[in-house]
């Protein structure tokens, strides 16, 4: 093993140890650090979507915009499996529950996985006939798609399994900030293991050029599907954490603006780019709460400032989308990762520029 | 059902097809020209509702209409020079998201400028006129509808058949970098696109909206995704197949409506996009177009 | 014939009215490099993409070793437009897609270099080994296929060597220069493990010592790997010196075929190339 090797092992591992303390520092005092713990819980599970969808559009080359219907499917089965047996008369108070599922009840991280399966077994149907349209047809179809599977839920007909449009409450909370986190941490590594592989490879192609692709032996079709069934598999997860950590939810959580949101911190942080979607969503989740004085009425010696309302910060949101599509294309990571080779890189070359300047 | 109440809805649907067909022609247009999903188009004929909404407040109809008009084509030609065309070389992704980024960008400025809750949409007298044939009533903007639709098409093709600036659009949208080599402003030639589409989406807009009554900073995503399943069905950048989907999909949303499955209307739009591109990619007028390899 | 390897008959595509290749009939046996030549716009490549599955034929069959690869006759709409010299006969399409017909060993490049632009040279190779490999998603995700994984590198790395590509194993493969992307395509088609290679103008834009050069290495890759060569090219040098025989087509349509000498002093071959007839008409 090469020193660099042992370097980075061994700066993982401090870093790793670094998040382990800070999260359990936090969760020591957890009542005093509840809005850390509720930033760092989102950015995690926002992370999860973003590798998932980061994965499709970047590393595969398919343009899909379903993220927030497959989210919904995960959330409602987290939800509805989730809820204390006891409680649910109390949630479905207007429509009363199906009999079949009065009493089915399965622990959070069975429910999480069935959750994601049950997204993965719709995008498995809806790909077989989507995913041989072009790019700008599919983001179409898959937006389609995601709105047909929010009216499904609020329907009337499923009042007594989704409880329509009125949603569902007391799901039970995480325990502690260590269950998102690890959950989020191990959809993410088994997605960059994915991304690795020979499958990954064989994404990669598909994005650089599908005609070439399909000359060097891989089947557009499948390896499209197999992509699509996992990234929606893993959103749909994301979407049972995100139910958790809500605790309420109902159909209007699962707007296009959520697919929209997910989308500005993938290309924030890059399109094809793992690490640089994981620092997406810690920057954009914790500036949304930092930004959130934007939203609130502020006034500087008795003068309102007449900008600072409501709705002012998706504004800013919308115009940094905007931003880095038009002038910042390859965003925070562009297409690379995150390795310690880069950031001392980063240091000396910041040093050389200085020793440059100075001489 | 009765045959006077079907006509009602048949009415109604028409109604609504012609608005949706007056959208679908600035996606089919700008598709032909850009090769790009005008993710925005929508959220512009969603603006056109709040420019009218302000305009009659101070002023009478007859003026209040064309400061609708003008304030909606400068949105559509503003949005195209300041987000569409630095990435003309860009890779089509970049396009694509910046248009979301658009649409995103609309829907929260109306949210903050004229919150999210639903605002009237003003009454223009005349058009709210009531028609009384035997059993059936209409409304003037219902009747309209329809008519203004087909007579704009007429205008449409016949400026784009015989006019210079309508040759250059169809140049354009064949091969634009041979018709930059022919000497046409290529430029000034999208930027028409775009002022076509966006006066079609405003006029849309005003019939739509006088029907509908509200107007909130939402009311054009939905539509739009619809016309632009109606821009496929038709044949992307063909306009009368645009404005045969809007009527389709106007109608058979009303009727499905009308026949009580309305929480399946929208989902019915996206059923019959997923359809024609499997059966009939090119949709009912498209031209197929081969890829080179 | 003796060890026939892909064998064209009939074979016509026709877009909308437009008859591209028009009934075209032809062989390439084991170890031969068969050219097909003409002049630009005679159907080549489109002859190309019916035999890779890019393209369904309109009508005729294409079979790789006996095998029926493709096998088509006019549908729907197709059936009254169709316009091709040989008479149509209703057969049971079968259709393979380009994946499958790599798989069962034709390899191609493309007239306009197709490489995976912005992944390395060695992953371009690597990705050419997929899909023999023995794996699955779950095993190649846990890491389960580490000697499968392990011997598609080895393989690949051996043939980088063997191409004299290793020293580039690195450099991201559209940053290289032009002569050595396509000899890098060339390798990616090796290591889908052919026993067919089609080549699209493998010589485009090569001026004539590199165009001396890949005749060359044309020769070498057909004795190292015991291959059949079939290619478009438009460099008579390289075709007459290497190709054992030469089709030639010309508006879809096959006017002559034989070895090089024979082509070489064929009248309506030196026509078609020189346009005599038709400039007469002017």
């Amino acid at each position: 093993m090469s020193k660099k090797k042992i370097r980075d092992i061994l700066l993982s591992v401090l870093l790793l140890a670094a998040a382990g303390g800070i999260l359990a520092w936090l969760q020591a005092d957890s009542s005093n650090h509840s809005y850390a713990i509720s930033i760092i819980e989102r950015s995690a599970i926002y992370a999860v979507v973003a590798v998932a969808m980061n994965m499709l559009t970047g590393f595969t080359g398919l343009f899909s915009l379903g993220q927030a219907g497959f989210m919904a499917l995960g959330a409602y089965v987290t939800g509805i499996l989730t809820i204390p047996v006891e409680l649910r008369a109390n949630v479905y108070y207007l429509n009363g529950i199906a009999p079949w599922l009065e009493n089915v009840h399965l622990p959070m991280l069975p429910a999480l996985i069935l959750g994601g399966l049950v997204a993965a077994l719709f995008a498995a149907l809806i790909g077989i006939p989507i995913l041989r349209l072009k790019s700008d047809y599919l983001a179409i179809a898959t937006l389609g798609f995601a709105e047909i599977i929010r009216a499904f839920l609020a329907s009337p007909a499923m009042n007594t399994i989704t409880n329509g449009s009125f949603g569902l409450n007391n799901i039970p909370a995480f325990s502690n900030i260590f269950v998102p986190c690890v959950i989020a941490a191990v959809c993410i590594l088994l997605m960059v293991l994915l991304i690795n592989s020979s499958y990954g490879r064989a994404f990669k192609a598909i994005r650089e050029d599908d005609v070439a692709a399909e000359s060097m032996g891989i089947n557009l079709f499948r390896h499209k599907e197999l992509a699509f069934v996992i990234s929606s598999f893993f959103t749909g997860i994301a979407g049972g954490l995100l139910a958790i950590y809500m605790r309420s939810i109902d159909t209007k959580t699962f707007q296009v603006t959520l697919t929209y949101n997910i989308l500005l911190i993938v290309v924030l942080g890059g399109i094809g780019s793992v690490t640089g979607s994981i620092i997406g969503s810690f920057l954009i989740n914790g500036g949304q709460e930092w930004l959130r004085f934007f939203d609130e009425p502020l006034s500087i010696g008795g003068v309102q400032i007449p900008l600072f309302r409501t709705g002012f910060r998706m504004v800013i949101y919308s115009v940094l989308l905007m931003i880095v599509v038009l002038f910042w294309r390859r965003g925070i990571m562009g297409t690379s990762e995150f390795t310690w080779d880069n950031l001392f890189g980063l240091f000396r070359r910041k040093k050389k520029k200085q020793a440059g300047g100075e001489a | 059902m009765s045959a006077t109440t079907l006509i009602q809805h048949m009415l109604t649907g028409i109604s609504l097809g012609g608005a949706y067909a007056l959208i679908a022609i600035g996606y089919t247009m700008v598709y032909g020209i850009l090769r790009l999903i005008n993710f925005a188009h929508g959220d512009i004929f969603m603006m056109a509702g709040y420019f009218m909404i302000f305009a009659m407040a101070s002023f009478p109809w007859f003026i209040s209409i064309p400061i609708t008009l003008i304030a909606t084509i400068a949105l559509g030609v503003l949005i195209e020079k300041a987000a569409y065309k630095p990435l003309r070389s860009a890779p089509r992704m970049s396009i694509m998201i910046s248009a979301i980024g658009v649409s995103y960008l609309l829907q929260n400025l109306a949210t903050y400028l004229f919150t999210a809750l639903p605002k009237s949409y003003p009454e223009v007298p005349f058009l709210k006129k009531i028609f009384q044939f035997g059993e059936i009533s209409a409304s003037l903007v219902t009747l309209v509808t329809p008519v203004l639709t087909v007579v704009l098409v007429i205008v449409l093709i016949q400026l784009i058949n015989h006019t210079k600036i309508g040759m250059a659009m169809r140049a354009v949208s064949k091969d634009t970098e041979t018709a930059r080599l022919m000497g046409i402003k290529v430029d000034t030639t999208i930027s028409m696109t775009f002022v076509i589409g966006s006066l079609l989406a405003a006029v849309g807009s005003i019939l739509y909206f006088t029907d509908r009554m509200t107007v909130y900073p939402f009311s054009g995503s939905l539509p739009g995704l619809k016309c632009f399943v109606a821009a496929v069905f038709g044949g992307i950048g063909s306009i009368p197949g645009a404005v045969v989907g809007g009527f389709v999909i106007g109608i058979c949303e009303t009727l499905l409506v009308a026949f009580g499955y309305s929480t399946y209307s929208d989902a019915f739009t996206f059923l019959l996009l997923i359809v024609v591109l499997l059966v009939r990619p090119t949709g009912l007028f498209g031209e197929a177009v081969t890829d080179k390899v | 014939m003796a060890n026939n390897v892909l064998h064209m008959e009939t074979i016509t595509m026709q877009f909308g009215g437009v008859v591209a290749v028009n009934g075209l009939t032809l062989d390439v046996n084991e170890n031969e490099i068969v050219a097909l030549i003409g002049p630009n716009g005679a159907g080549k490549t489109t002859a190309f993409n019916c035999v890779t599955g890019i393209y369904a034929p309109t009508f005729g069959e294409v079979s790789f070793h006996g095998e029926t690869i493709l096998r088509n006759s006019p549908q729907g709409k197709m059936k009254k437009l169709y316009a091709g010299d040989v008479p149509a006969v209703d057969v049971k399409p079968l259709i393979k897609t380009p994946d499958e017909i790599t798989k069962m060993g034709i390899a191609r490049t493309f007239q306009n270099i197709r490489l995976f632009g912005n992944l390395t040279v060695f992953e371009n190779v690597l990705i050419a080994k997929h899909m023999r490999a023995k794996q699955n998603v779950f095993s190649a995700t846990l890491r389960l296929n580490r000697a499968e994984e392990a011997r598609m590198r080895r393989e690949s790395m051996e043939l980088l060597e063997e191409q004299n590509l290793a020293q580039y194993k690195d450099e991201i493969a559209s940053s290289l220069p032009y002569g050595l992307q396509r000899r890098l395509e060339i390798a990616r088609a090796l290591a889908t493990g052919p026993s067919l290679l089609l080549l699209d103008e493998p010589a485009a834009g090569m001026n004539p010592q590199e165009t001396m050069e890949l005749t060359e290495f044309i020769a070498q890759i057909r004795k190292d790997y015991h291959l059949s060569v079939f290619m478009i090219e438009h460099h008579m040098d390289l075709v007459m010196e290497i190709s054992d025989r030469i089709y030639v087509l010309d508006f879809g349509r096959l006017i002559a075929q034989g070895t090089p000498d024979e082509i070489q002093n064929n009248d309506r071959v030196i026509e078609a190339y020189l346009g005599v007839s038709h400039d007469a008409e002017d």
